[in-house]
């Protein structure tokens, strides 16, 4: 058998000599390998996303909301009935040795006015503990403190994106004054951007003000309940069970729950929304794949079509060789290689092109994307898996032609 | 050293349901190194069944076939593709060369199965090509060129891996009388510098460059004569 190189020269010969079949034969390919490079690649950059944003957020931190989780049809989801007072939250965060912190969270939209424009954003109501919870550090100027809590201070600390629309991008909003339902706020400093959060949320367009002025200013809230959820750090990712425990038994008690009643309170912690928002992506992202998966195949087929066709119209061509001296084997690698160089040449033109198609949707829409070395390879070796199952047949019918059936063939 | 060629009672049978048909029989047959031999015959006397099996694309139902001392009558596909590639040369009546490929490249074709590597090979095409007198047309394409240029070129092609053996079969069926004079000539000096040529025509003037004529008829042997060739070798 002559050497591969000596084949694929040949091959690569034939090939130029059809290019627009050629390239035809390999678009099949190239859109399929784009495909699944495309959807992996968004797929990994949101699980990415989501996995930052979780890292970001701290993987010690446990959500509070008020109301069951579960229950019979009859009852709300969480949140629907608050059961948590602040009586509950200071018991919180007190008494139990599992809880670093705990810092509740009211939350309202409002239209927010500045000297140059109006931006409607999350107007946020919290405790200064809130921004240690998330790990959430000021850029520029200083943070909220406990004394403009018992203040009721007009003070407030801006998100990035929140700060972009109201007084432009570059501009230090530190030291100015905004309006939000008619009392001036001073702005004194600016988080650092944090980004989407794993729905998809811009946590940065937001601005920060004391419970205490927002209950004053914005919405009275509920009385001796806590509006809208709690976040909680426990002292280590590690003692997130133990805290959720302890949280457990402590509001039980507090809310005189029998032993078959259930919780009227649920907890959740970061890491579990992020294996369930991961999970979700994940299913996306393979189904999405599989589909890609399957052009892959189509595409696989137009090659061994085409290669049929070529043989046919080759069969003269495989008497000559023949004649000459090649040996079946010789015939048989030569239309494997052409079978095998479209594929590989339409892999990498699928993956440049998958590559390009998904940065272009990622900018477009605002999301992230992760192309993973291991699933271009992947893509490549399928491709070109491809080309050799769909190119087998028609090489082998090729190299079994009778010499003289060849030679006489018109 | 025996003879290039032996055939003993070599015969091929074809079978069609329950009749057979006895393409060739009873063929015995010795072509000593450097003849120049023709085969001629009417159409359906067998001369190109004889030829594929001489040319070892075919292999004989029945008898022995003994090319260069070694029998090639039951080698397998591999083996005959191999002594095809070594031992003998081809030139066709519609000359086969390959479209769109130049025509240097058509005479490496052979070189290539026989894994001469490429530098080598160019060079031995290019002496070919040289030695048919086409060496300024080495980067035609086919379709480039005359009826007569085509076939010279199959005829460099043939000679490229210097086989003992150039088979031709009707190379000038395909040609003008003009041009088939030229082709004849060519294989005659090939012939003169120590090749054994055989070809099949079924012309009697083109056997008659030939010095030494087999007839067929009805798959067998007729007539086997030798003659004074019509360029008989300078002396």
């Amino acid at each position: 058998m002559i050497s591969a190189g000596e084949t694929l020269r040949m091959a690569m010969l034939a090939l130029r000599r059809n290019k627009l079949r050629s390239f035809l034969t390999a678009l099949g390919i190239i859109i399929g390998v784009a495909a699944v490079i495309c959807m992996v690649s968004i797929g990994e950059g949101a699980k990415t996303r989501i996995r930052s944003s979780i890292e970001g957020t701290g993987t010690n931190v446990i959500m509070l909301f008020s109301g069951s989780s579960s229950g019979p049809g009859g009852r709300g989801g969480y949140g629907s009935q608050p059961t948590i007072t602040w009586e509950d939250l200071r018991a919180i965060q007190t008494e139990l040795p599992s809880v670093l912190a705990a810092a509740p969270q009211m939350r309202s939209n409002q239209p927010v006015i500045s000297e140059t424009s109006t931006w409607t954003t999350q107007v946020v109501g919290t405790t200064p503990d809130f921004f240690v919870i998330r790990n959430w550090p000021i850029e520029s100027g200083v943070g909220l403190t406990a004394s403009d809590q018992a203040s009721s201070a007009k003070n407030a600390v801006i998100g990035k994106t929140a700060a972009d629309n109201l007084f432009g991008p570059g501009v230090d909003p530190v030291g100015q004054t905004v309006r939000i339902r008619d009392a001036p706020v001073t702005i004194v400093g600016v988080l650092a951007a944090k980004g989407q959060n794993g729905m998809g949320q811009d946590q940065d367009d937001a601005i920060f003000i004391p419970l205490s002025t927002f209950q004053t200013r914005m919405q009275r809230g509920l009385g001796k309940f806590v509006p809208g959820m709690i976040f909680i750090s426990a002292v280590s990712a590690e003692g997130i069970p133990r805290a959720r425990n302890e949280i457990a038994q402590l509001l039980r008690e507090r809310h005189r729950l029998g032993p078959n009643d259930e919780d009227d309170f649920s907890t959740s912690s970061m890491a579990e929304m992020t294996s369930m928002l991961t999970t979700t992506t994940q299913t996306m992202t393979t189904l999405l794949a599989s589909i890609a998966l399957v052009s892959l195949i189509v595409g696989g087929i137009g090659v061994m079509n085409i290669m049929l066709v070529s043989v046919t119209e080759r069969t003269r061509e495989i008497g000559i060789r023949m004649a000459v001296g090649a040996q079946p084997a010789d015939i048989l690698a030569q239309f494997l290689i052409e079978a095998l160089a479209l594929a590989a040449i339409g892999g990498v033109i699928g993956v440049l092109l998958g590559i390009g198609i998904g940065q272009l949707l990622a900018a477009r829409f605002g999301w992230s994307m992760v192309t993973r070395g291991d699933i271009v390879a992947l893509s490549l070796a399928v491709s070109a898996g491809v080309g050799v199952a769909f190119g087998l047949y028609p090489a082998r019918k090729a190299s079994k032609l009778d010499p003289i059936e060849a030679l006489r063939y018109e | 050293m025996g003879a290039l060629i032996q055939l003993r009672d070599l015969a091929k049978i074809y079978q069609s349901g329950d009749s057979e048909f006895a393409a060739l029989h009873d063929v015995n047959l010795g072509i000593e190194r450097g003849e120049f031999v023709a085969i001629t015959g009417s159409s359906g006397s067998g001369k190109s069944t004889l030829m594929n099996i001489l040319g070892c694309l075919d292999s004989p139902s029945r008898g022995s076939y003994l090319l260069a001392e070694r029998d090639v009558a039951r080698l397998s596909r591999i083996e005959l593709a191999r002594v095809r590639n070594e031992t003998i040369g081809f030139v066709f009546q519609n000359f086969n060369l390959l479209a769109r490929t130049s025509a240097l490249e058509n005479v490496e074709l052979p070189l290539i199965y026989a894994k001469v590597p490429p530098a080598d090979r160019h060079r031995r095409a290019r002496e070919a090509l040289e030695r048919v007198g086409l060496a300024h047309r080495a980067g035609h394409h086919p379709s480039q060129l005359s009826g007569g240029q085509q076939q010279r070129v199959a005829i460099a092609r043939a000679l490229v891996t210097r086989p003992p053996l150039i088979l031709a079969d009707e190379p000038t069926g395909n040609l003008d009388s003009a041009t088939s004079i030229e082709i004849m000539k060519l294989l005659t000096e090939l012939q003169h510098s120590g090749m054994t040529i055989v070809f099949v025509t079924h012309e009697p003037d083109i056997a008659a460059y030939a010095a030494r004529k087999l007839t067929l008829k009805d798959g067998a042997v007729v007539n086997d004569v030798r003659q004074q060739p019509v360029l008989a070798e300078a002396s």
